[in-house]
C-alpha cells in the first residue's frame, strides 16, 4: 500500500473540470473517507453529499473511476487503480456544483411513474390479510428494499440516450405497487408506465442490475411491467 | 401517438423477432443444403416456381421485416439522432412499405 492517493476529483458545474489531490493512504479506507479528507483537510470549498456513512441513506453516490457507487461503502482497495482515482458526481443528472447532483428529476420521475401507494381504507379499517407467501408479495418483496440512491439511474445507458426515460428506481417502485393487492391506482399506473418514454424503452442491458448497491434487479421488474402492459393493451384497458 | 399504439407497436417488434428468428434458420438452412447439393440458379428456380409453400414462407419472411425493422429503427432514431414526433413516424411508414415491396418483388421472382 503506498502512502499517498492521487485523487482527481470534479470542481464546478456541467462546465467544471478535474483538480487533483494528494490524500494520505488508510487502512480500511473508504471512498467518502478520502472525500471527506479533501474537504476537512486541504479545501473547505469542495460540495459534496452525505449522511449516515453506513449504506443506509442513499445520498452519498458518486462516480468513482467511471461507474456509479455508494462511496461510503467502496473501499479504496476495491477501487483504487494504481494509487488513483476519479470522482464525480454521478451521470444522467445536472450537476449543482463539484460532487453534488441534482436529484429533482430523478424523484420527479418517480411520482410520473405513479410511485405513490393509492389505498382505499382508512383507519377505522381492519388491516388487509396478505400472505407473506404470495406470489405478488414475494415479487414485491424482491424489489421493495430501494432506498433511492440514483445509482442505477447513473448507471443507465437509456436515460443518457432517452432523458425523458422514467429510468430503473421509479419502474422498480412502480413494480413493488402493480404487486400490492391494496393498491386502486393499478390502470393509471400502468398507463404511467407504458409506452416510449417509460418501461417499454428498456433496453435490457442490466446496467442499473450490475450496479445496484441493494443487489435488486430493476431489469426484471421492468420485464415484469412489460408484460402486465402487454396484457392491459391486449384487453383494451391500456 | 397514444401509449396504447406504443405497447402494440412494442408487442409486434417482439413478435415479429420471434417469427424472424425462425425465418432466418429455415432461410440459412436452406441456403447451405441448396449450395452443398450443387444446384443452379436454373435448377433452384424450377423447385420454387409454383410452390406455393415455399411463396407462403417467404411472403411471412418479407412482411416480418416490413414489421420489425422500422420500428427498431423508429427507436433508433429518437435515441441516436433525437427524432422523434410524427414526420419520423411517416417517415418510417414509408420505409415499411418500401421494404415490403423490394421483398415481394423478390419473392413474385422465385414463384412467377
Amino acid at each position: 500500500m503506498s502512502a499517498t492517493l492521487q485523487v482527481r476529483v470534479w470542481r464546478g458545474g456541467a462546465r467544471g473540470a478535474y483538480r487533483e489531490y494528494e490524500v494520505p493512504r488508510r487502512e480500511s479506507q473508504t471512498v467518502l473517507d478520502v472525500v471527506t479528507h479533501i474537504q476537512r483537510a486541504i479545501d473547505p470549498t469542495l460540495a459534496y453529499r452525505y449522511a449516515c456513512r453506513v449504506g443506509m441513506c442513499g445520498s452519498c453516490a458518486m462516480t468513482v473511476n467511471g461507474a456509479p457507487r455508494w462511496t461510503c461503502r467502496t473501499h479504496v482497495d476495491k477501487v483504487a487503480r494504481d494509487g488513483r482515482l476519479a470522482i464525480a458526481p454521478l451521470r444522467n443528472l445536472p450537476v449543482i456544483r463539484d460532487l453534488v447532483a441534482d436529484m429533482r428529476e430523478f424523484f420527479d420521475k418517480w411520482a410520473r411513474a405513479q410511485g405513490q401507494f393509492k389505498g382505499a381504507r382508512t383507519r377505522a379499517d381492519d388491516f388487509e390479510r396478505i400472505s407473506p407467501d404470495s406470489e405478488a408479495r414475494r415479487r414485491a418483496d424482491a424489489a421493495i428494499e430501494c432506498i433511492g440512491c440514483g445509482v442505477c439511474y447513473a448507471a443507465c445507458d437509456v436515460v443518457a440516450a432517452n432523458p425523458g426515460y422514467l429510468g430503473p428506481a421509479a419502474l422498480n417502485r412502480a413494480w413493488t405497487l402493480v404487486n400490492d393487492a391494496r393498491d386502486t391506482a393499478q390502470g393509471a399506473r400502468l398507463r404511467a408506465v407504458a409506452g416510449d418514454r417509460a418501461s417499454l424503452a428498456c433496453h435490457t442491458h442490466m446496467s442499473c442490475t450490475e450496479r445496484c448497491p441493494k443487489a435488486l434487479s430493476p431489469t426484471a421488474g421492468i420485464a415484469g411491467l412489460k408484460r402486465a402492459i402487454s396484457r392491459a393493451a391486449l384487453q383494451g384497458k391500456l | 401517438m397514444s401509449r396504447r399504439t406504443e405497447t402494440l407497436l412494442w408487442m409486434a417488434q417482439r413478435a415479429s423477432a420471434a417469427v424472424l428468428a425462425l425465418c432466418v434458420l429455415v432461410h440459412l438452412a436452406t441456403i447451405i443444403y441448396a449450395v452443398q447439393g450443387g444446384l443452379t440458379g436454373a435448377e433452384i428456380l424450377a423447385r420454387t416456381r409454383g410452390n406455393t409453400a415455399w411463396f407462403a414462407f417467404y411472403a411471412v419472411f418479407v412482411l416480418a421485416v416490413a414489421v420489425h425493422a422500422p420500428i427498431g429503427l423508429r427507436v433508433v432514431l429518437a435515441e441516436w439522432f433525437g427524432w422523434r414526433g410524427r414526420a419520423r413516424d411517416f417517415a418510417l411508414i414509408a420505409f415499411a412499405v418500401v421494404l415490403a415491396g423490394m421483398g415481394f418483388q423478390a419473392v413474385r421472382g422465385v414463384y412467377a
